[in-house]
């Protein structure tokens, strides 16, 4: 199915002014940093984590706990119809008990995947609690789940697609809303 | 009087030499005349225009398990499977239950075969007493019973000092002694052609030399005895050059091949279909092209079926612990004219003499010629006709062929035993 | 790149991306053995039956292990308690167990083949725990997985077989796997062991240990098997030992960073001396912890191929 770009949500500039906010907010509802740690959900989640992280690490002077989470075997659609994602690693270099667990996400839909990322970390270890930050929530939710943490909220309609770039993945920053062509 | 006038067709037997248009007339039973334009009134027409006229075919090696596994086979569908093929003769192995190694087994045979087989059966004999291979079976009796040739089958006779007294002792009675060529030592366990094939698959393989070193040991036996012997179904390269030597020594030797042996090679095991699994085993490409050479320049006297029928369950298991051999009678006829006279290998005539006055030189059971007085005993050939193979259209009781679902051009369209027809691919008008 | 197959019934039809494919997502697996909680949900409400017609320890604990960290309901039957010793077929065999709806069949047989007989008829997929001298796939799979891990790439490695080539699965399976990934595989045993024809496969062939060890990156020795012992292919156990058993002194004509493979079960002062058995070249427990990755790895990526033939 073709798509063409409706309208251009964020580009390099508003997004790094959010990412900044969100740092801030980070701080602000945890008061400080102790205990905290980020983990990026893979693909586009990393890299923001990455940058939500040294961000935060710039404002307070110390270093975060960065991790990479791949949620694909704990999806609920194995058996879908489509080819299986690649497997990749988890990398979470650090214990997670007790720990203020912060997931970065690109994308907040149906909030599928983010149930499969609570399941994964719980199975990891016991956190003290999980909050949940995404660049855009475009609604959409089949799963009561919300986010601590929002860049920038978009109504969409199901036959859109939210198409976020990120300069480490894709040569640029960019988050654009597509349409179906007729 | 029953007259049958098969008109319009290209009658070739190669007994006589003939090779011409003629139309054929067939009175009680007996080929009474061959001309051109013939007439008759009171006899039935058969339109033969197209088609080829032949000897009745004769496939001197098969196996129709009656006595001991009619599940498998009997007598009568054997012999319906062989009209349907185009065989007027077939000569029956003696490795049933009990095996036909005496002469009320051999009576039972011809008596089955007379009351309910619609072609002519030939019983072979057994060589040794219970295919054992411990000591001859009596083969004069046998031979008063009707055999028209002694073997052991499957079980090579592999003390040389009994191949010896056999060659010796069947040559008073002018009856050749048929040995599956095989060194079962050498074989040990394996299950298919010991090759780059074996090798990939992990089965046990049976090298080629496990039938030369036996070709060989027999071919030196008969030139010791002086006895009549045939080698069954060639199917080595090593074989066929030692088979040329012997022929050139004018020894009595004559061997048949198999239709699987001159088509398939062991490659077709890959997917460990049992149906490619039959003794000797299918061998390399380079072995076809030795037989195919043989068959060409005369080495190879006949082909036969080695038709061995197996009940469906006892094949649909792992490959080394399914049972050896597939039924041959209704795919050899289209498989002869499809690869080698379709394909140029040998001429029509060539072939035809491989299904009919070959075989009878060997057992001399007087069939396989058109000549006037002779039985008549006729098989019509359509060689332009592509026929698909269906193994669950077969006359057989088994289904063990790995041919199904090939389209092979050249068929047997009519069977005709003693002036009947016994089959015919169409309804006769 | 999906693993588009229902089965895995060997190497050899596996293309370069396929085996690739599964070494890296063993990777992935790999990291969830090393977690406190030992099992990921993937595999939920999957039926997988262990279907061992042979003795295997090593082989169907760790396809087991493998399908319980995915939450794969995962059940043994081994032919002591199958209906087989009663005469039963394994056709019979694998359409009572298809009944039951099972959604992967893992099968070790002592026949080359069983596992396509199976395939054939089965609507489960088929895996093919070995079957006997034809292939042993995952295997092959976690040996090259344990090579790579090593020594960072396959391509360009020379490596050594060494032993009962002939009746050995392990050693097909390896050598399709090795030569596809451009490994120069070297075979070496008494010449009754070695196949005809296996330099059609790609391999160098050896009768001597020592010309065959020479510069040599991995070593993997096969297991002689004592109970397959027959006088005709090897006069005594001793005499191999001394002919073709891996010695440290022998080692020395490898690489200095050789690593030392073995499928198991060892049998130690036969095929190989427990000096280098246990020595800091031996990578053999190594195989067997990269065992259980790669088995979840060939396990998940068959369940995730399946819908997509049954739709197509």
């Amino acid at each position: 199915m073709p798509f063409r770009k409706k309208v251009q949500l964020m580009d390099a500039v508003t997004m790094d002014r959010t990412l900044i906010r969100i740092a801030h907010e980070i701080i602000e509802r945890n008061k400080g940093v102790q205990d905290l740690v980020i983990i990026g959900i893979r693909t586009r989640g990393v890299p923001l984590a990455r940058r939500i992280a040294k961000k935060i690490e710039e404002i307070e002077k110390v270093s975060i706990p960065m991790g990479i989470l791949d949620i694909t075997m704990y999806r609920d659609d194995l058996t879908a119809v489509g080819p299986q994602p690649i497997v990749r690693q988890t990398n979470i270099p650090f214990r997670i008990n007790d720990k203020k667990v912060v997931l970065i996400d690109d994308v907040l839909f149906t909030g599928r995947t983010i149930r499969a990322a609570l399941d994964s970390i719980i199975d990891l270890g016991r956190p003290k609690f999980i909050q949940l930050a995404v660049l855009i929530d475009r609604g959409h939710r089949e799963l009561p789940i919300r986010a601590d943490y929002v860049g920038k909220n978009v109504p969409t309609s199901l036959d859109e697609v939210v198409e976020v770039s990120v300069a480490e993945e894709d040569g640029k920053d960019s988050v654009i809303l597509m349409e179906e062509e007729e | 009087m029953k007259k049958l006038l098969v008109k319009g067709g290209r009658v070739i037997d190669p007994a006589n030499n003939l090779d011409e248009h003629r139309d054929l007339l067939i009175a009680d039973g007996k080929i009474a005349q061959i001309g051109k334009q013939l007439e008759d009134k009171e006899a039935q027409i058969i339109d033969a225009r197209g088609l080829i006229v032949a000897p009745g075919f004769i496939d001197m090696h098969c196996h129709l398990r009656e006595p001991g596994r009619e599940d498998e086979e009997t007598i009568e569908s054997g012999c319906r499977a062989a009209a349907a093929g185009g065989f007027t003769s077939v000569a029956c192995m003696p490795n049933t239950n009990p095996p036909n190694d005496s002469q009320s087994v051999t009576d039972f045979i011809l008596k089955q075969a007379s009351e309910k087989g619609i072609v002519n059966i030939f019983p072979i004999g057994a060589a040794t007493k219970g295919l054992l291979g411990e000591e001859l079976a009596e083969i004069g009796e046998l031979k008063g019973a009707g055999i028209v040739a002694v073997s052991d089958d499957g079980h090579p006779i592999y003390n040389s000092n009994l191949m010896r007294k056999a060659l010796e002792y069947a040559s008073m009675f002018d009856l050749p002694v048929i040995d599956h060529c095989e060194d079962k030592e050498l074989s040990a366990h394996g299950v298919m052609n010991e090759g780059y094939y074996s090798t990939l698959l992990g089965l046990p393989g049976i090298p080629a030399a496990a039938e030369e070193t036996m070709v060989a040991r027999n071919i030196i036996l008969s030139v010791l005895t002086g006895g009549q012997l045939h080698i069954a179904h060639i199917s080595t390269k090593g074989s066929v050059e030692l088979l040329r030597w012997a022929k050139a020594q004018g020894l009595k030797v004559t061997a048949e091949v198999t239709p699987h042996h001159f088509t398939l090679t062991d490659k077709e095991v890959c997917r460990y279909d049992t149906n490619t699994k039959m003794n000797p085993p299918l061998r390399s490409a380079e072995d076809i092209e030795a037989i195919l050479q043989g068959i060409k320049d005369g080495t190879i006297d006949a082909i036969a079926t080695d038709h061995a029928p197996h009940r469906g369950d006892e094949k649909n298991v792992e490959y080394a612990d399914a049972p050896f051999g597939i039924i041959g009678l209704e795919t050899a006829v289209p498989l002869a004219l499809d690869r080698l006279v379709n394909r140029g290998v040998i001429s029509i005539s060539r072939m035809i003499a491989m299904f009919t006055v070959n075989p009878d030189r060997i057992l001399k059971i007087e069939r396989g010629t058109l000549s006037l007085e002779a039985a008549a005993d006729v098989t019509l050939l359509n060689l332009s006709e592509v026929v698909k193979i269906d193994v669950n259209s077969f006359q057989s009781k088994s289904r063990n062929s790995p041919f199904h679902g090939w389209d092979l051009k050249g068929r047997a369209v009519m069977t005709i035993v003693a002036g009947n027809v016994v089959w015919s691919s169409k309804p006769i008008t | 790149m999906p693993l588009n197959r229902k089965d895995l019934l060997g190497i050899e039809p596996l293309s370069v991306e396929e085996v690739n494919l599964i070494l890296d997502t063993a990777k992935a697996f790999k990291e969830v053995s090393t977690r406190d909680i030992k099992k990921v949900p993937t595999l939920r409400g999957k039926t997988i039956i262990n279907l061992f017609f042979e003795p295997s320890t090593r082989t169907r604990t760790s396809f087991e292990i493998a399908g319980k960290r995915l939450s794969a309901d995962i059940l043994n039957i081994s032919s002591s308690t199958s209906s087989v010793v009663k005469g039963e077929t394994l056709i019979d065999t694998a359409k009572n167990l298809e009944a039951m709806y099972p959604d992967i069949i893992i099968i070790r047989h002592s026949r080359a083949g069983a596992p396509h007989l199976l395939a054939n008829i089965c609507r489960a997929s088929i895996i093919n725990a070995g079957d006997g001298a034809h292939e042993h796939p995952t295997q092959a799979l976690l040996d090259a997985f344990t090579i790579r891990e090593n020594k960072g790439q396959i391509k360009g490695l020379k490596v050594a077989i060494i032993g009962d080539i002939l009746h050995s699965r392990v050693a097909r399976s390896n050598i399709h796997l090795l030569t596809k990934l451009g490994a120069e595989v070297r075979i070496a045993g008494p010449a009754t062991y070695i196949p005809v024809e296996i330099e059609k496969l790609g391999v160098k062939v050896f009768h001597h240990i020592d010309a065959a060890l020479e510069g040599c990156d991995v070593v993997m020795m096969l297991r002689i098997q004592r109970e397959r012992q027959d006088k005709s292919y090897l006069p005594s156990l001793r005499e191999y030992f001394n002919l073709f058993g891996l010695t440290p002194e022998r080692l020395k004509r490898a690489k200095k960073d050789v690593i030392i493979m073995h499928p198991g079960p060892l049998n130690r002062g036969v095929e190989i001396s427990s000096e280098v058995a246990d020595g800091p070249y031996s990578v053999i427990l190594e195989q067997v912890t990269n065992g259980v990755a790669v088995r979840m790895a060939v396990l998940y990526l068959l369940m995730g191929g399946k819908y997509e033939e049954v739709v197509s």
